[in-house]
């Protein structure tokens, strides 16, 4: 080994440490969320903070001495602000809603989006280019400025305060049109004149051909939209306006404006909150990518 | 003088050929719409969305703007909102306070994206998969949730205070001061690592061909160099793109400052949106709001086009 494979390791190494460091630094304030939500009452404010809670150092050991009184007493206190969470406020409530707008959001772009997908790419007809581009256009435009007129429009509609009025103004998004119609363009053509010529009808072309080839590009959007859905907020914070109809991030902030103070019990709701979306990004991580390289670039 | 039946039938002759142009006419029409009768149903349900959710709201504010809106009355009210939003200090705070943030922010997000990408590309794939998913885990979370920890970590008896009392600094009144507030926020949203902008970063270096490193090391240039000289240029349309949505996502600066500080103390983080919330949602002054709206847009605009002019290139390879 030369003098610079040497240096080459090295400088590898000084990047690995590097790159740690940034990462422990990225992940800390949710690894401190978690730590928090389970801490005991009188550990929260603890000077220095605990890094480690109790429950987690002292579960185990009391058990296998065995003190199993003490140890559920610990693992009880623990879970305290939990229980608080799912008894005293609308927090198992507001899951459901979430997780009911989300996955309807989710299936209305995956159908709608993947339909205008095909035929923007894959049909010719009057009026198509224009249509894709006055769409797309719209990309731009701050989400805010049609915040107000949404406001008049859903309140005229009479579903203000409902769920619909959260389910139905995210499937007008665009990104997913283009996502497909993106993908779709890798389709070949001949594929889908072999099946005219089995005299296979428009929808069953699109049903039996189209989609099951577009899985991949429906995933990685159907994750997207999901988690946009999921994470939404300002829109949400204003439609909303009854308790039990709050989806996830409205009920955090109404937690937070009732508890001010009440530290345990905020980073156990958001804790709550950020788990789900965790793990679809555990299992789902490559699609994560997918879906950012391929509603971004050029192509 | 020709008999008055010769010209009605006349007339007549012409109405037919009219009607039968007429028929022919939308014969064509029919006989389209049937060939492309799929394709626009296939949009329809989109389509309707879209103008639904977007295109009437988005017209409807560039009205609202220029008029009083009231439950039973909507008057006509000319420029009135915009000259109250742009002689009142509020807005100027605002445009202030988003500037700042937005000119810290997004230079600072990039630029980590970038040298963490960098550190990143060199390993093997197994080691780039474990750190993009590190760095872009905290991405897929809420900014409710984001803010809500940062909050809890800003408490004058913290973890951040706790941190700096290791380097005999502070204790510091983070959101509490007006000299402190707007910084915290810009420090929460710098050291959120940028999880797109990485990710984009190494996707954009991955497409790089290796014979332009190759041909480089023929010609001696070290790492440094060629990183400089090669992976930079080629990497600038991502960059132009990273600025682009940055920009306009750090406009809509929002969430973050209603969960830290809503706004104070006094206006020290009031941003633009936070303006158009507050006006909206608060004083449910419908025209202010919407021309904040439309001023918004405005900006956003001219940013994106000034950008789109200095920063974007015809590299191609």
């Amino acid at each position: 080994m030369g003098f610079k494979d040497i240096l080459l390791k090295i400088i590898k190494v000084i990047f690995y440490i590097i790159l740690f460091i940034g990462a422990i630094i990225a992940l800390f304030p949710l690894y401190w969320m978690f730590i928090t939500a389970f801490q005991l009452p009188n550990e929260v404010f603890s000077m220095p903070p605990k890094f480690i809670p109790t429950v987690v150092k002292k579960f185990i050991p009391l058990l296998l001495q065995g003190d199993k009184e003490q140890a559920i007493f610990i693992l009880t206190e623990s879970l305290r602000n939990v229980k608080i969470l799912f008894i005293d406020t609308g927090l198992y409530r507001w899951f459901m809603n979430s997780l009911i707008v989300s996955v309807v959001s989710t299936l209305g772009i995956l159908l709608f989006d993947s339909m205008a997908g095909y035929v923007f790419a894959k049909k010719q007809f009057p009026g198509r280019d224009f249509l894709f581009w006055m769409m797309i256009s719209t990309m731009m435009i701050p989400g805010q400025v049609t915040l107000v007129p949404m406001y008049i429009l859903v309140t005229r509609l009479g579903i203000k305060g409902s769920l619909y009025s959260v389910i139905f103004p995210p499937l007008a998004m665009v990104f997913g049109v283009f996502l497909m119609r993106q993908f779709m363009k890798t389709i070949p053509t001949e594929l889908i004149e072999a099946a005219k010529i089995d005299s296979a009808s428009e929808l069953s072309i699109y049903w039996k051909i189209i989609l099951p080839l577009s899985k991949p590009a429906l995933a990685t959007l159907g994750i997207l939209v999901f988690m946009s859905v999921w994470n939404s907020f300002l829109w949400p914070l204003i439609i909303l306006n009854k308790d039990y109809l709050f989806t996830l991030p409205v009920g955090l902030k109404s937690l937070q404006d009732k508890n001010l103070v009440d530290y345990g019990l905020l980073m156990s709701g958001a804790s709550i909150s950020a788990i789900p979306m965790f793990i679809v990004f555990l299992f789902f991580q490559k699609y994560f990518v997918k879906g950012l390289t391929l509603g971004s670039l050029k192509g | 003088m020709p008999p008055p039946r010769l010209r009605g039938g006349g007339i007549i002759l012409v109405k037919r050929e009219v009607i039968l142009i007429k028929g022919k006419f939308s014969k064509l029409l029919i006989k389209n719409f049937a060939e492309y009768k799929w394709n626009y149903l296939f949009i329809l349900p989109k389509f309707l969305l879209f103008f639904t959710f977007i295109v009437i709201p988005v017209i409807w504010a560039f009205f609202l703007a220029f008029q009083e809106f009231g439950i039973f009355e909507t008057k006509w009210v000319g420029l009135t909102n915009f000259k109250e939003a742009f002689t009142g200090d509020l807005f100027w705070i605002a445009l202030w306070n988003t500037l700042r943030y937005t000119l810290t922010v997004v230079p600072a997000q990039i630029f980590i994206a970038l040298v963490l990408a960098s550190l990143i590309h060199p390993f093997s794939r197994k080691i780039q998969t474990f750190f993009r998913g590190a760095y872009y885990f905290p991405t897929v979370t809420s900014v409710v949730v984001i803010s809500m920890v940062w909050r809890w970590m800003y408490t004058s008896k913290g973890l951040i205070n706790y941190f700096i009392s290791i380097l005999n600094l502070g204790p510091i009144n983070w959101l509490g001061s007006s000299n402190w507030a707007l910084p915290a926020i810009i420090l929460m949203s710098v050291l959120t690592p940028p999880g797109v902008g990485i990710i984009l970063y190494l996707a954009a270096m991955d497409s790089i061909p290796e014979s332009l490193y190759e041909a480089a090391r023929i010609d001696g240039a070290g790492s440094i160099t060629s990183w400089i000289r090669i992976t930079l240029p080629l990497i600038k349309p991502t960059t132009l793109y990273l600025v682009v949505i940055g920009t306009i996502g750090s406009f809509q600066v929002f969430t973050q400052v209603l969960l830290l500080t809503d706004g104070g103390p006094g206006y020290a983080t009031t941003t633009l949106v936070h303006l158009i919330y507050n006006a909206a949602f608060r004083d449910f002054d419908f025209g202010l709001a919407s021309a904040h709206s439309i001023i918004l847009f405005g900006i956003v605009l001219i940013f994106a086009f000034i950008q789109f002019k200095f920063l974007s290139t015809d590299v191609e390879y």
